[in-house]
């Protein structure tokens, strides 16, 4: 059913009249025309389409936009602010943590999303909150050294 | 890191409301119209690719290299240099290394280096990304385009100070007298408003390799940035104005054929375009999911073929239909062996189809206007694509252009296209831009398999625990790799089948190369072969390769990982969880080591730890080459734990990560690279060396932590349960 759908993308707000059982990763990549949100697999088995609604790691590809109704979306294209490059995107920098690039939008988002709820986490949560988000070339590794850096360039208390 | 223009052409806007500049625009864009140098070269002037290899590496290589292998590179009035190559970016990191090599034998800065790759109309020919190939051959002809190029740069600069050329040194964009370094003139002043264009000729005085500055030091990716940010345009973030996104008609099984169809439902979604040519049906919307949903709604009826191969049948078709051996390799006499062999092992080894599974599925856009058509593809082979769409459409080559924007991921897989012709074919028949993006079921369906294959190994030793036998017969995985053997006095190498352009009846489905081809079958049946001879003979399976080896380059490597591993010598199996097993591929020596965990009633394997030592040669870019080695690994765990394509007759049953596991976070092991230091030698191949060793080398780790040998990959829990009750 076609609804006006209002929410916040980046900060910028957004209003849609669209059918409102339609994903939210194809409303943000075909009707925004925001593709730093890819598409991986499309049932929630790769996590590349992973964004934050109101500050929580949703997967893009299974989230009817009707559920993002007076929501705040942040995808990779709004993730630094002001600022030139986020903590987390400078550490993915600074590590060399991605060699296609394809799924590390998807990666960025959910570490942060973790660092928003966890702002010092150990290894193995790491881990474990980002097992479900899929990197075929190989940069795992790298990804958790680069979240490692993140943390402790956030940490409130610098530890 | 600042933000550089690198791909010019899909760099649109995201609502895009102006085509991509067109070629002379381009040319208008980079200051060459009427200035600039231009060097031209070809592969057909390759002294200078003998001189870098040094004795030994050139001869055969050079025979291999196709004399069409062009390559361009320009110098701007602004002083920037671009490099032009049909080579493409999927992750591999070429971006960086070859703007390295480009920048130290030009003598300018690495951020001054920005590179065009897999554009058709503006790169000279390139067959395609694959095989390791891009440093190890096309390196050495960007080196001497650079140094001819800097040889330009310095005669111009004699003429415009009046200096002989013998006093006159290149550094930071700048050429410069040497007794007086302040009298120099810059790269940019030497090409602002003249129009040069010389063509190779004889030998470029090369950099010796001790005066490198950037070639040989780790450097970041240099394209980071764009990817970090989301800005970076993928085949499938490109957008055009009046853009559709098709979704095509599939049949359920390979070679179905079919026999009805009723596109009446599909046809009331909306703004929905349906189009019938022949056997391609498409339903197209401007939104992706809209155009997808339509399509769920068209009814259609195949004959499927019948079939009963299946992954688990599939190994006895592949021995009933191979075709005639061909031996690769002989010394001594078999029958010599058998004799002098006291004990002999005869194993066969079975590796299933595997799935390439980049995040990126295949994915091109299309847009034809008149005659002309663009097709923007996620592709390893744009000169391919081009030929293909031509050929397709029915249109001369030079009306198609092939723009590659970076690639998602590629390991061999998009080496194959057909998605392109797809698009291209859909934007002729529709008159608007077509965007092609297959699902993560269709690029299941449709991927080029690395293909299941079956290895019989023969060997024995004698009472010295030398080996003595070595009877070695692959079928479809081909010779790759076998090019490095052990010293064995009686042995021969069959190869029955290639791995690739097999014909009809033999595989269910396409195939094609998958990150190492071959290799990985051939260096999995190999080494576990040994590692068993190693066991039977009570020796270290350090040891026993040291004691059958006198290639230097192998022996460095295997020494060089077992310090780093901290190895100890023992029997096997000795519970610790070791494995060792190396290989060669493009060239390169690698060993690996492993460390494994093995749940002996679960059957669950987990690797802890891998060592990989690495001789590579000349190494371009030490970070990436690193990198690499680490996504070798990390991949490898996939194909050597659970990867296995499952099929029923033609039908694909994997289409999605749920049934098709691939490495996760939660398997990677401790990782550390060792990079043997040859900076003098020739560059070798770095895509896949780490790879190739870790079938072996997990199968022989958990030979060694449960006694229990496994003869089949993927080690599944299920598979390794069993062994361990049976061994």
């Amino acid at each position: 059913m076609t609804e006006t759908i209002n929410f916040r993308v980046n900060n910028k707000p957004v209003s849609l009249s669209v059918d409102e059982d339609r994903m939210l990763l194809w409303v943000l990549r075909s009707d925004l025309g925001i593709t730093g949100v890819k598409y991986g697999c499309g049932e929630a088995m790769c996590g590349a389409c992973t964004v934050l609604m109101d500050g929580e790691p949703v997967l893009s590809c299974q989230t009817p936009v009707k559920e993002v109704q007076g929501k705040d979306i942040i995808t990779i294209e709004g993730i630094a602010g002001d600022e030139d490059l986020h903590p987390l995107q400078k550490a993915f920098t600074d590590h060399d943590a991605l060699q296609c690039g394809f799924c590390t939008p998807g990666m960025v988002l959910k570490a942060y999303g973790l660092l928003l709820k966890n702002p010092r986490p150990t290894r193995d949560e790491i881990i474990q909150e980002m097992d479900e988000n899929l990197c075929r070339c190989g940069a795992h590794k790298r990804i958790i050294q680069a979240i490692q850096t993140a943390a402790r360039e956030m940490g409130g208390d610098k530890r | 890191m600042t933000k550089k223009e690198k791909y010019l052409e899909t760099d649109l806007p995201e609502q895009a409301s102006s085509l991509p500049v067109d070629r002379r625009e381009f040319l208008k864009r980079m200051g060459a119209l009427g200035s600039g140098i231009i060097v031209y070269f070809t592969c057909g002037d390759l002294s200078v690719l003998a001189q870098r290899r040094g004795k030994g590496g050139g001869g055969k290589r050079r025979r291999q290299t196709p004399l069409d292998f062009n390559s361009l590179l320009r110098i701007g009035e602004d002083g920037r240099v671009t490099c032009l190559t049909g080579k493409i970016e999927m992750g591999q990191g070429i971006i960086t290394s070859l703007a390295q090599i480009l920048a130290d034998e030009l003598y300018v800065s690495l951020d001054s280096v920005d590179m065009i790759m897999g554009d058709t109309d503006l790169c000279p020919y390139d067959r395609a990304t694959v095989g390791s190939l891009t440093i190890r051959v096309f390196g050495p002809i960007l080196w001497a385009a650079a140094a001819e190029a800097r040889g330009v740069l310095i005669e111009l600069a004699a003429e415009h100070l009046k200096i002989p050329v013998e006093r006159l040194q290149t550094k930071d964009s700048f050429v410069f007298d040497k007794t007086n370094p302040s009298n120099r003139v810059s790269y940019a002043q030497l090409t602002q408003g003249k129009k040069i264009e010389r063509h190779l000729q004889g030998k470029p005085q090369l950099k010796p390799v001790s005066e490198f500055t950037i070639v040989g030091k780790p450097h970041l990716k240099t394209d980071s940035f764009e990817k970090i940010t989301g800005r970076t345009k993928y085949a499938g973030d490109i957008r055009l104005p009046n853009m559709l996104y098709a979704k095509i008609l599939r049949p359920p099984a390979h070679g179905a054929i079919l026999k009805k169809v009723n596109t009446s439902a599909a046809e009331e979604t909306k703004g929905v375009h349906i189009v019938r040519d022949g056997d391609l049906i498409a339903v197209l919307h401007k939104y992706a999911d809209v155009a997808e949903k339509a399509l769920e709604k068209v009814k259609a009826e195949f004959d499927v073929p019948d079939s009963t191969i299946d992954n688990r049948t599939i190994f006895d078709h592949l021995l009933k239909v191979a075709p005639r051996g061909s031996t690769e390799s002989r010394r001594g006499d078999i029958k010599t062996g058998e004799n002098l062999s006291s004990t002999i092992v005869e194993e066969t080894y079975l590796d299933p189809y595997l799935a390439h599974a980049s995040i990126e599925t295949h994915t091109a856009l299309a847009n034809m206007e008149g005659e002309k058509i663009t097709v923007w593809a996620s592709t390893q082979a744009p000169f391919t694509v081009k030929d293909q769409v031509a050929q397709s459409l029915g249109l001369t080559p030079d009306n198609v252009r092939v723009i590659t924007p970076p690639v998602g991921g590629g390991f061999g897989g998009k080496g194959s296209s057909y998605q392109a012709v797809e698009a291209a074919r859909l934007t002729k028949l529709t008159g608007r831009p077509v965007q092609v993006a297959w699902s993560r079921a269709e690029e299941f369906f449709y991927d080029t398999f690395r293909p299941a294959a079956v290895v019989k190994i023969k060997s024995g030793i004698n009472d010295s625990g030398d080996l003595v036998l070595w009877d070695y017969n692959v079928y479809f995985a081909g010779n790759r790799g076998l090019d490095f053997d052990y010293e064995i006095p009686n042995q021969q190498w069959n190869v029955y089948g290639e791995w690739r352009r097999i014909e009809a009846g033999i595989h269910p489905f396409e195939v094609g190369p998958w990150r190492g081809p071959g290799n990985n079958t051939n260096v999995f049946a190999r080494e576990s072969q040994l590692d068993i001879m190693a066991s039977k003979a009570g020796i270290d399976p350090l040891e026993f390769h040291l004691k059958h080896l006198k290639d230097q380059r192998m022996i460095g490597v295997l020494e060089a990982a077992a310090e780093k591993f901290k190895w100890t010598p023992s029997k096997t199996p000795s519970g610790r969880g070791y494995g060792l097993a190396c290989g060669k591929d493009a060239d390169t020596y690698v060993a690996c080591m492993a460390e494994v965990d093995v749940n002996r009633d679960t059957g669950q394997v987990r690797v802890k730890r891998v060592v990989c030592a690495q001789d590579m040669g000349l190494v371009v870019n030490p970070q990436g080459a690193t990198i690499h080695a680490e996504g070798c690994i990390t991949m490898g765990l996939g194909f050597a734990l659970s990867e296995e394509v499952i099929f029923k007759g033609r039908k694909v049953i994997d289409q999605n990560f749920d049934t098709y596991e691939i490495p996760r976070f939660s398997w990677v092991p401790e990782i550390e690279i060792v990079l043997i230091n040859a900076q003098e030698s020739p560059p070798h191949g770095g895509g896949k060396p780490a790879i190739i060793c870790m079938g072996g080398v997990v199968a022989n780790a958990v030979f060694d932590a449960t006694g229990a040998r496994l003869f089949q990959l993927p080690l599944t829990p299920e598979r390794v349960k069993e062994a361990i009750m049976h061994s």
